[in-house]
């Protein structure tokens, strides 16, 4: 039993249990999933448990590039909102060209967003290089594009707002015609995929624990720390763009000062859930892709009832505060003592009997 | 040598991203300080501090306006200061009364800690206006003051809705930042009718000028069941997040159909969506304020003082069956 308290999955499994037995008790509803069809006649899956497989899916997609991030460095990049408002910026200047409201796209899509991959994976190296090189703290190398990603992403655009027009650009954010489940969930599944057969087939798992568990030693077995937390950040970057073309997606347009807003503390959040240690070393990245989901369903959990948006961040912390209390070491020992002690007497109370 | 020449082709990178930056607000600077030398005695200085254009459309909107009012072939000589900061407006106003402007234009990030510097700018002899937003000081210390009357456009908009005759009301009410100025004014005029006239709230809630969480918040009560006919976005992006959310799940909306749908801001695509009848009605928050400051500046020049102190300026609403290709031209932002 005591097992099952130091996986690490417990924490995610717990508290989407926790989670689904709470909406189960109070609005058994919440697990309908209906099919209907939207405005253009295709059919969708809908229902909140669809909603959290959709709007879940851009932070999975965060969670994988951070989890590598935080376990290779011993920190968060907390510029990834930024950065998604930097690569949207780039996918709509391709897209839409001079004209900002054309009515055709100027260039395919995969070019727009082949283009937005790779400022992404520069802005990341940027971030990259000053932690791995220039051995900044992760959290104040990534302020500086925390702070001047936005204003770099309206600059993109001249402060024009793009829109798409073509109704092929919101597939991404949307429904592909005919097929029901939303299609950032199959975006999702295939970074997910993607990241899983790299962990598998590489030494890419393996390396990131290493350098994040001791660094002169894994540089002592002929690692390169630092051409493997840039890496890490490299990755991010592309997590980032891969993230950030579903939010353009959605709908076919952005705001530089709004577009996933705060989202870097969902995607750190979501690490913490997974049971990861913030100060990197080992990771599970099932753990965290999880933790990302967990995290949608307490974030719709909380729009169903009614609960403000900007009270929002007020009941995560409470998950922050649980999830710190539950990780710290010498509260998981007493737990663990303490069920032993209980299992122990319930023997010794059937031995006597 | 690999790592020293990677570190190397990032730091160009990034020092070029720099500097293209600082080029693009250097030149739009220079365009709109021009060289004191070849310009002489006549042009009248004015300082314009002003909130950052990337802010929002209506910012952008805002500033361009005031970029083409005060050009040098008017007879003027402008320098713009932009910050979303209170305490870094108050250092660009300190410099501009330094500088010895003759009119201090100014566009405040908070009301309050203005009355010492605007005390400098009167001992100075700057004539200050306001515009866009007031702030807590004696009127005494500004010459006019030109806003949008955030209340005003509430009432317009509920007073469009009441006028539907729709048999019932069930409103989803997206708010913006709470405590913001168009917040408070336009979520005011709703809680009245509320309250006056028995509608139906389905959910108020604030999604803070987001068009995601706008979608998520609509995309919740449809999720629920619960049935609504009007959605109240307080800007145009939660009102596109909103209809983003319909689609979804095929609920009709627009002139004649299921839902009514209500923005603010009067962007030039929302006001399309009006004109393709997708979206019912649309507020004006007027950012076209120099042909106002233009005017009070005319008078002071003259030697007189504005006849009111505090200038509203004319906000239209814009109904969908009403509305014009030109109104989209003229009033889009």
């Amino acid at each position: 039993m005591s097992k099952i308290f130091r996986n690490q999955l417990f924490i995610p499994i717990a508290a989407l249990l926790l989670l689904a037995v709470f909406n189960l008790i109070a609005d058994p509803s919440f697990f309908k999933i209906t099919l209907g069809y939207n405005s253009a006649g295709d059919p969708v899956l809908s229902g909140y448990l669809m909603t959290i497989l959709d709007y879940g899916s851009e932070l999975a997609i965060l969670a994988i590039g951070m989890t590598l991030v935080t376990a290779a460095s011993g920190g968060q990049d907390i510029s990834v909102g930024a950065a998604i408002a930097i690569s949207g910026s780039v996918v709509l200047r391709v897209l839409c060209g001079r004209d900002h409201h054309a009515e055709t796209m100027q260039a395919p899509i995969i070019v727009a967003f082949l283009i937005s991959c790779v400022v992404a994976m520069i802005f990341g190296a940027f971030n990259g290089a000053l932690v791995a090189f220039f051995k900044i703290q992760p959290m104040v190398a990534t302020l500086i594009l925390f702070t001047a990603g936005r204003s770099i992403a309206a600059w993109i655009n001249n402060n024009e707002l793009p829109i798409v027009n073509e109704i092929s650009f919101s597939y991404f954010g949307g429904f592909i015609p005919g097929i029901p489940v939303p299609t950032p969930f199959f975006i999702a599944l295939a970074c997910v995929i993607v990241i899983f057969l790299a962990l598998k087939f590489t030494n890419l798992g393996l390396y990131t624990q290493s350098v994040g568990i001791n660094e002169s030693s894994s540089r002592l077995n002929g690692l390169n720390p630092e051409f493997i937390k840039f890496l890490a950040f490299i990755i991010l970057g592309l997590c980032v763009a891969v993230a950030a073309l579903i939010k353009v997606s959605r709908l076919s347009t952005i705001n530089y000062s709004v577009i996933a807003k705060d989202i870097e503390m969902d995607a750190i959040l979501a690490v913490a859930l997974g049971g990861n240690a913030l100060s990197g070393g080992k990771f599970n990245m099932g753990a965290s892709i999880l933790g990302a989901y967990v995290i949608q369903f307490l974030t719709t959990t909380l729009y169903k009832f009614n609960v403000p948006a900007d009270a929002l961040p007020a009941y995560k912390a409470v998950v922050v505060i649980l999830l710190v209390v539950f990780s710290a070491p010498t509260v998981r020992e007493f737990f663990s003592g303490l069920w032993k002690k209980m299992t122990k007497k319930g023997v010794e109370a059937n031995a006597k009997a | 040598m690999k790592k020293k020449v990677l570190a190397v082709l990032l730091a160009a990178a990034m020092v070029l991203g720099l500097t293209a930056c600082g080029g693009a607000a250097a030149s739009s600077d220079g365009a709109a300080a021009p060289a004191d030398g070849g310009a002489g005695g006549k042009l009248i200085k004015v300082g314009i501090i002003n909130n950052d254009p990337n802010e929002s459309g209506y910012r952008t909107a805002n500033d361009k306006d005031l970029k083409a009012a005060f050009t040098e072939a008017n007879g003027f000589q402008a320098s713009f200061a932009y910050s979303l900061k209170n305490d870094e407006q108050i250092t660009a106003a300190q410099k501009f009364i330094q500088d010895g402007v003759d009119y201090l234009l100014l566009s405040a990030a908070d009301t309050a800690g203005w009355d010492s510097v605007l005390k400098d700018a009167q001992a100075a002899g700057v004539r200050v206006i306001l515009f866009d937003r007031t702030i807590d000081a004696d009127p005494s210390l500004y010459s006019a003051s030109i806003v949008s009357d955030m209340e005003k456009e509430g009432e317009t908009a509920v007073n469009w809705l009441k006028g539907q005759n729709l048999s019932e009301y069930n409103i989803i009410h997206i708010q913006g930042v709470m405590g913001s100025a168009a917040q408070k004014g336009r979520s005011g005029a709703v809680d009245a009718a509320v309250a006056s006239d028995g509608w139906n709230i389905v959910t108020q809630q604030t999604a803070e000028w987001n068009a995601e969480k706008a979608q998520q918040i609509v995309q919740s009560v449809i999720d629920a069941g619960t049935p609504f006919n009007v959605i109240y976005a307080e800007n145009d992006d939660m009102a596109k997040g909103a209809v983003a959310a319909l689609d979804k799940a095929n609920i009709s909306h627009g002139v004649g159909k299921d839902v009514i749908v209500m923005g603010f801001d009067c962007n030039k695509w929302a006001l399309e969506e009006l004109l393709n009848q997708n979206w019912n009605y649309d507020g004006q928050c007027n950012p076209f304020q120099s042909q106002y400051i233009l005017d009070v500046i005319k008078t002071l020049e003259s030697g007189q003082e504005p006849a009111q102190k505090t200038i509203i300026m004319d906000e239209k609403g814009f109904d969908a069956t009403t509305i014009t290709a030109d109104d989209v031209n003229n009033y889009g932002i």
